[in-house]
């Protein structure tokens, strides 16, 4: 228990310090970034899209090995996992636009098969001299086991950077959610505001593959945004809402995985997200279950 | 090919088979549903349904599976309901959720219990462990004809030869209501065809195929065979029968090629150690898919010319 508070206050040390405050700043961006993806209803290209890192973290840890170099190097295994990323983003975008085949059965066929090819590469590591997966396998459910600090600091600066780009183009993101038919007769760009949300996604999964994991880190993109709709009726004032519980659910969910043994920190932070979201929809005042109660219109 | 194979690897390769084919058959209806995610979802609830069953009974017979899958199928399908009608949440959004909690709850209630004495970890949840079915009773191809030796075969085999033949029994006797319900949903409703029953009983056999190759495959790779080898199979025809037929075809395609090339490919290339049957399987039904999106007949919408409309 003593642990648990030391965590929770950020006593247990720089490092665990500095992880805790970069879950934080993930889960602020992701919260921020995921709500625009919400009301655009696109949140579930972000899975897609996080399956589909796994081939480029296994070939990033083989050719930094190969070239004698570390392989668990986060900015390397980052970059691969963003190479193999974009390439299932495009092989969505492919299958929807040049085939007869839905959206959701596109993201399902990229996201099991790029994952599939990903696991074929994991056990090519595992028997691979001094592999052992070498501690990749944190990145299906992600862990804070072992952080560095500058992998904390990578992940705060780049958290930080998504949510900025955010804010700066929150107007356009707006637009195209509710009404992209209008704004594209218009002439505005809605592609390329479409692909630009889409990629600072893109980022957010990436720098949350290490804390979460490529398995659950589309529930911080989607979980906060749904608990935070509960609030409020415009879209900015949810996206910040949204932030500040995404934010809450990433410090807390870290805290606790490092300071417990056996807590696996993406579920950790996701079922404290998930807790969010019960007591917004119990508990928000207008649109929440007891007010709704109190109105007599439940 | 002779009593090693036998041994080692005619069980696996018949699993991985029969679980392919088991999730192809009903994911043909799913994806002509825009009820792929509906795939995904039950892939991803059914983990800690097991995980519950066996932390309630302490070990992982059929029964004990099926019925903790049923009961967190079941529980996800109220948890979706209460969060459309209730809280009011968009459907999409609401399963990305309940899928996503109910899996974090299922992998923080396995890391947290002990399974030390049943092979049922993380790992295993999410590809599986074909190559552990082994036939030592087996001394040969003869075998196949001995009583004794059949009843020493791994088990998982006979339940996923038993569910898929189900599976195609089922979706035999209710082939034309299906289809029906599936393209002209209206009209099967005026002819007094019960359109909700037949979903739910779609979603129930989706299920059922998922319990019984969660065990040999994993969830991951469960997603993979629910959509792959039927949108590939959509790709080729316009005729219902015959994008079943393709996508049997497809499945097994992917889990015979798959099995082989990751227990035998390496070899050839001269590495001692074979790779993840479950994800090979996978990965060639994605290949297929990718083949099918270039080459496929069907492929094109109607009225679709080169130069497609952007729909992003």
């Amino acid at each position: 228990m003593n642990e648990v508070i030391a965590s929770l206050t950020l006593q247990s040390g720089y490092n665990a310090t500095l992880v805790s405050l970069g879950a934080a700043m993930l889960g602020v961006a992701a919260g921020f970034c995921g709500s625009f993806l919400h009301v655009r209803k696109r949140a579930l290209v972000a899975d897609g899209i996080a399956h589909a890192t796994l081939p480029g973290i296994s070939l990033a840890f083989m050719a930094m090995v190969v070239l004698g170099g570390d392989g668990r190097n986060l900015a390397g295994l980052l970059a691969g996992s963003a190479v193999t990323a974009v390439l299932g983003f495009f092989a969505m975008d492919a299958l929807t636009r040049r085939t007869r085949l839905a959206e959701d059965a596109a993201i399902g066929a990229v996201l099991s098969s790029f994952f599939g090819f990903g696991v074929v590469l994991l056990t090519v590591i595992q028997a691979m001299p001094g592999g052992k997966q070498a501690g990749l396998q944190g990145y299906l459910l992600g862990s804070t086991a072992g952080m560095l600090q500058q992998e904390a600091w990578l992940i705060a600066m780049a958290a930080g950077l998504i949510l900025a780009l955010s804010w700066l183009l929150r107007r356009p993101f707006t637009l195209i959610a509710f009404d992209p038919g209008h704004a594209e007769a218009s002439g505005f760009p809605v592609r390329r505001y479409d692909l630009a949300l889409l990629a600072l996604a893109t980022a957010v999964t990436l720098i949350g593959l290490k804390l979460v994991g490529l398995i659950l880190i589309v529930a911080l993109i989607i979980i906060p945004p749904v608990a935070a709709r509960f609030w409020t009726d415009q879209v900015e004032q949810m996206a910040w809402i949204s932030a500040v519980i995404g934010g809450a659910s990433a410090y807390l969910g870290a805290a606790l995985s490092s300071a417990l043994p056996k807590t696996p920190t993406g579920p950790a932070i996701v079922l404290i997200a998930f807790a969010c979201l019960l007591a917004s929809l119990i508990f928000a005042p207008k649109r929440g279950l007891v007010a709704r109660a109190l109105r007599g219109r439940v | 090919m002779g009593t090693e194979f036998v041994q080692l690897s005619l069980a696996p390769l018949l699993t991985g088979l029969f679980a392919a084919l088991a999730c192809a058959l009903p994911g043909n209806f799913l994806i002509l549903r825009r009820e792929a995610l509906m795939g995904d979802a039950i892939s991803h609830v059914v983990m800690p349904g097991i995980v519950l069953a066996f932390l309630i009974t302490g070990g992982i017979t059929t029964s004990a599976m099926l019925i903790g899958a049923g009961a967190a199928a079941g529980f996800a399908v109220l948890m979706i309901a209460f969060f459309t009608r209730i809280a009011r949440i968009e459907p999409g959004a609401a399963m990305g959720v309940t899928f996503t909690t109910l899996f974090a709850a299922g992998v923080m209630l396995l890391e947290r219990s002990d399974t030390s004495g049943v092979h049922l970890d993380v790992e295993h949840a999410l590809y599986g462990n074909l190559e552990s079915l082994v036939w030592f009773a087996a001394q040969g191809w003869g075998s196949l004809l001995e009583a004794e030796a059949l009843r020493a075969l791994p088990p998982e085999l006979m339940r996923m030869s038993l569910v898929y033949s189900l599976i195609a029994l089922l979706i035999a006797l209710f082939w034309r209501p299906l289809a029906i319900s599936t393209f002209d949903e209206g009209f099967a409703i005026t002819a007094g065809i019960r359109v909700r029953a037949l979903g739910l009983g779609l979603v129930l056999v989706a299920a059922l195929a998922a319990v019984a190759a969660f065990d040999a495959v994993g969830s991951i790779i469960v997603i993979a065979m629910f959509i792959c080898p039927p949108a590939a199979a959509r790709l080729m025809t316009n005729s219902l029968l015959a994008q079943v037929l393709w996508s049997q075809c497809f499945a097994a395609f992917s889990a015979l090629a798959g099995y082989v090339l990751a227990g035998y490919g390496p070899i050839w290339l001269g590495y001692p150690n074979s790779v993840s049957a479950a994800g090979m399987i996978a990965t060639l039904s994605g290949l297929i898919l990718a083949a099918a999106a270039l080459f496929g007949p069907c492929r094109k919408r109607a009225g679709q010319t080169s130069g497609a409309q952007a729909l992003a």
